[in-house]
This record gives C-alpha cells, sequence and structure tokens, in this order.
C-alpha cells in the first residue's frame, strides 16, 4: 500500500465489498415486505411455488411450463382467484441442477409455499423428493420417471402429470398385437430418458408373446446412427422402436431410410414437437408415434372429454405468446389446476391439499383425464395417448 | 498449538452456535451445501494452494464418494456409517493408484490428465447400468446414523457436517504448520529446489493428491445420505471446474481461502436468485449467470490472490501464506 496504484486497488476492492453487501441488505427487507402484504389484505393470497429447469440442460421443457403457470395465474386472479383468495406463485430456476433444486424447493417451503409445482425433468424432481417428504408439503412433478412417485409408500406427498413411459409403451404394444408384429428391435438414447423407456418396454413385453431382437443404444450427441441400423437390419426385427428425442431421434430417422429399411419405425413422445418434423428433412413421414392430445387437438372427437380444455388451452397461449402450446406446457397446466382444485376444496392446509389430490377422480386436463389413488400418484392411463403418424410433415390420428 | 493461532477457528466455532437458535431449514440446507463443498475444496486446497499441483478432476472423486455410499448402503445394506468411511477411503485409494502415473505430469498435461479421468469416472457412472442405476440414478439412499443419532433433519446434519469441517481445518491447520506443510509450500515454489533440498517430491505430491480425494470422497458420501438421491449429473465436468474456482477465489496457498471460496460462490448464487427477479422482473437464471460471471472477474481483478487477502483491509488475521522458509 506505498504507492499509488495499490491505493487505488484498495479503493476498488472496498468499493466492490461495499456492492456486495449492499446486495446482501437488499436481499432482507424484500422478505419483509412479503410478509406484511400477506397480512394486511382481507383475503390472504394463497402462495405457492414452483422450481422449473428455466435455464440450462433442460430449458427447453421449463420455459414452456414457465410461460404456462404465468398465463394462468394471471388468468385465475383477474377472475378472483381461489374462493376469493388470489394465488401468489413464485417460479424459481433451478438451472437444471440437482442442488440447486433442493435448495430452491427449501426455500418455497420456508416463504410458506402451500405446495411445489416441478421440477421439469426426472433428476431435479428426484433430487427434491426427500425434502418434500421429511417437510410435509405436497409436491407435484412436470416430469415423466415411474419412479419420482412410486413406490407410492415413500412417496406421500409427491405427485406428477406427465405420462409415465408405461402408457405410451402399452399405447404402442396394443398396437404391434394388432398388427400381429411380434419382434421388435428397440434403439434408445443413452440418457435417463432412453434409460426408463428401455426399463419400461423390457417389463412390457414380458410373457406378451412379443420378443426384444436387437437392442441398440447411440448417445444423445450422436451424428450418425447407421452403425446401430446396419445390425438391425441384419436381425430379423418387424419394427424398430425408438426412445429418443431430437436431434438424434432427427438422425435416426434420416439415417433409417438411408440404410433402406422398409418395416415400420415406431418413435417415442419424446420426438412430439415440430422440430423433429423439421430436423428431419422429410423422413419422417411414415413415422408412428404414441403422443398426448394436445398436438392433434383438432383431429379429435367432440365426444372425447378433453376437446374442450385442449381448445381452450391453444387458444389461451396462441393469444398471449403467439406460437402453439407443447406438451411440457400442458403438464404445468394439469400441475396447476390440479392443485387449484385441490386448493378449492383443502384450503391452506398442506396435509389436506395432500389428501385432496390424492382424492382427484375425473379431472379432465391436457394430458389426459387423472384418477388418482392412494397407489397411483399419476392418475394416467392408457386413453391419454393416442397414436399419430407423420403425414407431409404434420401429425395425423390414426385410430 | 498456542491459542493465539487459534483465534479464528475459535470465531469459527461460535459462528457454528448462533445459526442454533435459527429456525430456517433454508439456512441450514446452504449451510450444508457450503460445507460439503468447503470439504472438496480444503483437499482441493492443499493440493492447489500448497502442492501446487492443479487437477480438474474432483468432481470425479467427489461422484466416488457419492456412488460409494448409495450402492453400499442400498444394494448390499451396508451400515450408513461404514458406509461413510468406505466413500472417503476409496477414492482414496484410487488417487494413490492413478497419482503415481498421473502427477509425474506437470501444469497443462497433469490438468489435461485429471481432466480425462473425470471425463472418464462420470462415463461410468453413465454406463454402470444395474449398478449405478445409469443415467436415471439411484434414490432411497437412507438417512446417515451414527449409533444411536439418525441425521434426518436439516439442523442435525448441519451440526453434523460442520463438526467435520472444524476437524479438517484444525488437521489443516496443524498441517500447513508442521514440516510437511513447509515442504509442499516448497515443491510449489520450485520442484528442483526442494528436491534439491532433500525433499521427496513424488511422495508428497502423491500425499497431497490423495489426501485431497480422500476428502473429496467424504463429502461425496455426506452428499449422497444429504440428498437421499444421485444421479451422474452432479459430478460432471462443470462442478470440478467450480471446485477450482472456489479454491481460485477463496485465494490460493492461504488457510482461510478453501472455506471463503466455498461461501462465497455458494451463498453468491443464493443471493443472486433473489436478488436478479427483484431487478429485472421475470430475469430467469441466465441472467443470474452473467452477473455472478461479472461479479467473479471483478473479483480476480482487483482481489487476484483471492478474497482471503480482502482480510488486510480489516486486520483479520485471514491471509495467513506460508513462505518456504524452514
Amino acid at each position: 500500500m506505498k504507492n499509488m496504484s495499490k491505493g487505488l486497488k484498495r479503493r476498488l476492492g472496498l468499493a466492490l465489498l461495499l456492492v456486495i453487501s449492499l446486495l446482501i441488505s437488499a436481499c432482507s427487507p424484500t422478505k419483509e415486505a412479503d410478509v406484511k402484504s400477506t397480512t394486511a389484505s382481507a383475503n390472504e393470497p394463497y402462495k405457492i411455488g414452483a422450481v422449473l429447469d428455466i435455464s440450462g440442460n433442460s430449458s427447453s421443457l421449463g420455459v414452456p411450463e414457465r410461460d404456462t403457470l404465468l398465463m394462468m395465474v394471471e388468468k385465475l386472479n383477474s377472475e378472483g382467484g381461489i374462493n376469493g383468495h388470489p394465488v401468489d406463485l413464485t417460479i424459481m430456476d433451478n438451472k437444471s441442477d440437482e442442488t440447486e433444486s433442493v435448495l430452491a424447493a427449501k426455500t418455497l417451503i420456508e416463504k410458506g409455499s402451500l405446495a411445489i409445482l416441478g421440477a421439469s425433468s426426472s433428476g431435479t424432481s428426484m433430487a427434491m423428493i426427500k425434502t418434500v417428504e421429511s417437510e410435509k408439503v405436497p409436491m407435484i412433478s412436470l416430469a415423466a420417471a415411474s419412479s419420482i412417485v412410486e413406490p407410492t409408500s415413500d412417496r406421500k406427498w409427491v405427485f406428477k402429470t406427465a405420462q409415465s413411459d408405461i402408457v405410451m409403451i402399452n399405447k404402442i404394444i396394443s398396437y404391434l398385437k394388432k398388427n400381429d408384429l411380434n419382434k421388435i428391435a428397440f434403439l434408445y438414447m443413452n440418457n435417463s430418458y432412453g434409460d426408463n423407456g428401455k426399463k419400461a418396454i423390457t417389463a412390457a413385453v414380458k410373457d406378451s408373446g412379443i420378443s426384444i431382437v436387437a437392442e441398440e443404444k447411440f448417445d444423445a450427441n450422436d451424428k450418425d446412427m447407421t452403425p446401430q441400423l446396419s445390425k438391425v437390419k441384419a436381425s430379423e426385427a418387424q419394427v424398430v422402436i425408438v426412445w429418443a428425442i431430437p436431434p438424434s431421434a432427427s438422425i435416426l430417422t434420416k439415417n433409417f431410410k438411408d440404410v433402406g429399411l422398409t418395416i415400420p419405425l415406431i418413435h417415442s413422445h419424446g420426438v412430439g414437437n415440430q422440430k423433429f418434423i423439421e430436423l428431419a428433412q422429410g423422413a419422417a413421414d411414415g413415422t408412428l408415434l404414441p403422443i398426448g392430445k394436445l398436438s392433434v387437438a383438432q383431429q379429435i372427437t367432440d365426444a372425447d372429454p378433453q376437446k374442450k380444455v385442449l381448445e381452450s388451452y391453444i387458444a389461451d397461449y396462441v393469444k398471449k405468446y403467439n406460437s402453439e402450446p407443447n406438451s411440457f406446457g400442458g403438464y404445468a397446466w394439469d400441475a396447476f389446476n390440479l392443485l387449484v382444485s385441490a386448493l378449492e376444496k383443502a384450503g391452506p392446509d398442506r396435509e389436506a391439499i395432500r389428501g385432496e389430490l390424492e382424492k382427484t377422480q375425473g379431472f379432465v386436463g391436457i394430458s389426459g383425464v387423472f384418477n388418482m389413488s392412494p397407489e397411483d400418484h399419476n392418475g394416467l392411463k392408457e386413453d391419454s395417448a393416442v397414436l399419430v403418424k407423420v403425414d407431409q410433415g404434420k401429425w395425423k390420428l390414426i385410430e | 498449538m498456542h491459542l493465539k493461532n487459534h483465534k479464528g477457528l475459535i470465531l469459527l466455532l461460535f459462528l457454528l452456535v448462533i445459526p442454533l437458535k435459527i429456525d430456517s431449514n433454508y439456512l441450514y440446507s446452504t449451510l450444508v451445501v457450503i460445507a460439503i463443498y468447503s470439504i472438496v475444496v480444503q483437499g482441493l486446497g492443499i493440493l492447489m494452494g500448497y502442492a501446487g499441483q492443479v487437477s480438474f478432476g474432483h468432481a470425479a472423486f467427489f461422484g466416488l464418494g457419492g456412488y460409494t455410499a448409495a450402492i453400499l448402503t442400498t444394494r448390499f445394506n451396508w451400515p450408513t456409517l461404514i458406509a461413510l468411511l468406505a466413500a472417503a477411503i476409496l477414492p482414496g485409494i484410487l488417487a494413490a493408484i492413478i497419482g503415481r502415473q498421473t502427477l509425474k505430469l506437470r501444469e497443462l498435461y497433469l490438468a489435461l490428465a485429471t481432466l480425462g479421468f473425470g471425463i472418464l469416472v462420470h462415463i461410468i457412472f453413465n454406463e454402470g447400468g444395474e449398478l449405478t442405476g445409469g443415467p436415471s440414478g439411484m434414490s432411497g439412499i437412507p438417512n446417515l446414523t451414527i449409533g444411536t443419532i439418525s441425521f434426518d433433519n436439516d439442523q442435525k446434519f448441519y451440526l453434523l457436517v460442520w463438526f467435520m469441517l472444524l476437524l479438517i481445518l484444525i488437521g489443516i491447520y496443524n498441517l500447513v504448520h508442521s514440516r510437511t506443510g513447509r515442504a509442499l509450500c516448497s515443491i510449489r515454489e520450485s520442484e528442483y529446489a526442494a528436491e534439491n533440498a532433500g525433499v521427496d517430491c513424488a511422495r508428497l505430491k502423491l500425499q497431497a493428491f490423495t489426501f485431497s480425494a480422500l476428502l473429496a470422497g467424504l463429502a461425496g458420501g455426506l452428499y449422497a445420505f444429504y440428498v437421499s438421491f444421485i444421479s451422474p449429473s452432479p459430478f460432471s465436468f462443470h462442478t470440478s471446474v467450480q471446485f477450482v474456482l472456489m479454491v481460485v477465489i477463496g485465494g490460493l496457498g492461504t488457510f482461510w481461502g478453501p472455506l471463503l471460496g466455498a461461501v462465497v460462490v455458494v451463498s453468491l448464487n443464493e443471493l443472486l436468485r433473489e436478488i436478479v427477479p427483484l431487478l429485472i422482473p421475470g430475469a430467469g437464471g441466465e441472467y443470474q449467470i452473467i452477473i455472478y460471471g461479472i461479479i467473479l472477474v471483478g473479483l480476480m481483478i482487483f482481489q487476484p490472490k483471492g478474497l482471503s487477502s480482502i482480510g488486510r483491509y480489516f486486520r483479520l488475521p485471514l491471509k495467513k501464506e506460508l513462505k518456504p522458509e524452514g
């Protein structure tokens, strides 16, 4: 500290310290303000929280979910809230990180959230389970893995709105049986999504007369799946089932045409967005896949109980964001409305909310009609999915 | 072991007791995460700050500890305490085996070798099939139980990890003030000079590497018991970088640096999550990351020797840099 530059450095360092301490102090008054506003109003707002993967690897899931939740909460509050209580929704970004997911859930519980929506992906959801179980807070995950809600004896407080893989697999299997296809080749992406698909199909084909004659995996970043497909071609498979998401799912579809395979190609619901078709550059035509009804809302019959709900969600979303909603937003729609209907009956009591969620019967949502029970915290059956075919770059319902 | 030298540690002990009055599980869990990272960074601090060897693979040791604890308790029903010990020892043994070869490398080459090791282990977690649960990970890890005490809530876990951290800090304090500590510093300053002065560089470097892997494994085991679910994703290359960042932010070769680094990196993250949405309504994590980056760059520009050198403004004995003199 004997010369000028050191003195300057020291002052700058102090300034930085000052900024940091200001940031720290900026944190506390807001919390007090929160408390004040809740006690001041006559109709106390119901606090709910959401932990979503808004940035990071799973941001493509978290962003439409956030947009849907913001839209829903705005609409609900403008219509007078729940029994006159407005809803105070806090959305937290876990940056697709499991540890941050835990901390975000704890913050929300600390702030008095009655329930937690999220997280967007399986890993970030799984990481929060211990927290919500020990703090006894209802949680509605937006991710697919069935292990999030199973076994229900250890998942008393955890629910989820996305269809389990087994729902989609059963849809595919009933198609296979109808068309007398019993030798399948299964290709999957080497990550949690593909892994869960593999587990589900291995369990589902047991004792069904269907056998897996080839099983190959590929990496999410792979640029060419010709080797895997060549092996499939050499096998006696009558149909290829793929559990992957774009871009690798699209690349595989292109390669499938290139190696000259002519047997049917069935994808999973993971490719249920327009991006898959675009990236496959025309090769997607003829591909089959099970999917939630949202993508084919116009094509389903008026008799379908979901028709009205789907059309109103699409209309609301298009009006607000000027783009079509996707199934991820649908999971958030379901979670939010399941919670709202539980709150209507239960009021601001976590135990009662959990009880009402578990009792949900015949709830018509975007992903399907929910019938929960103490043994089933997802509540969706095969009727929540439909089989579609890609026809000239569009989804076409086949049933 | 004069009382005077332990002023800081006694202060820390007091700081540990104060939060017990607070009824906030969020605060406890933030402190638990800080302590868990801090344990890893303590070891890495010895390796990087004192022995002068860089490692971009410590998330692998961290993960190995976590997976060891998870596999032993859920697949083989081992008692949790023994599984935690194994979680520390196994990465230690592995480090001793691979360290013999890799530590012959210097600087960039060592960084690359450890980086490669980190990626390799991450792939093994992903491809472990039934054993590691593959990319979906493993859940249902039981609570840590020592004797009759089950560490089933945040407050108990907080006490446990900070008590462990305190023991580690005392151990490290004694280590860096011993002959071994001074010998390690001499390796950092000049390996050739140290060798000529009769320091067994290869052996000491290996010991420092093993020690740091041991601590990383211990922290990984604690993480598994705390979250009760693990998957490969928290143990990727990104986490290794995060650990190195904590060491550097705190101050290389300082006693308090690693702890400060872990505190600052974790709490900065948490603070930004609170503050950024207040400043910029509707801002997601991407804004937090940008501001986080700016603050870190600022810190490095104005405090290139790390945060522990800030202590001199307040005449705090935070900066205890050791000179290789004896």
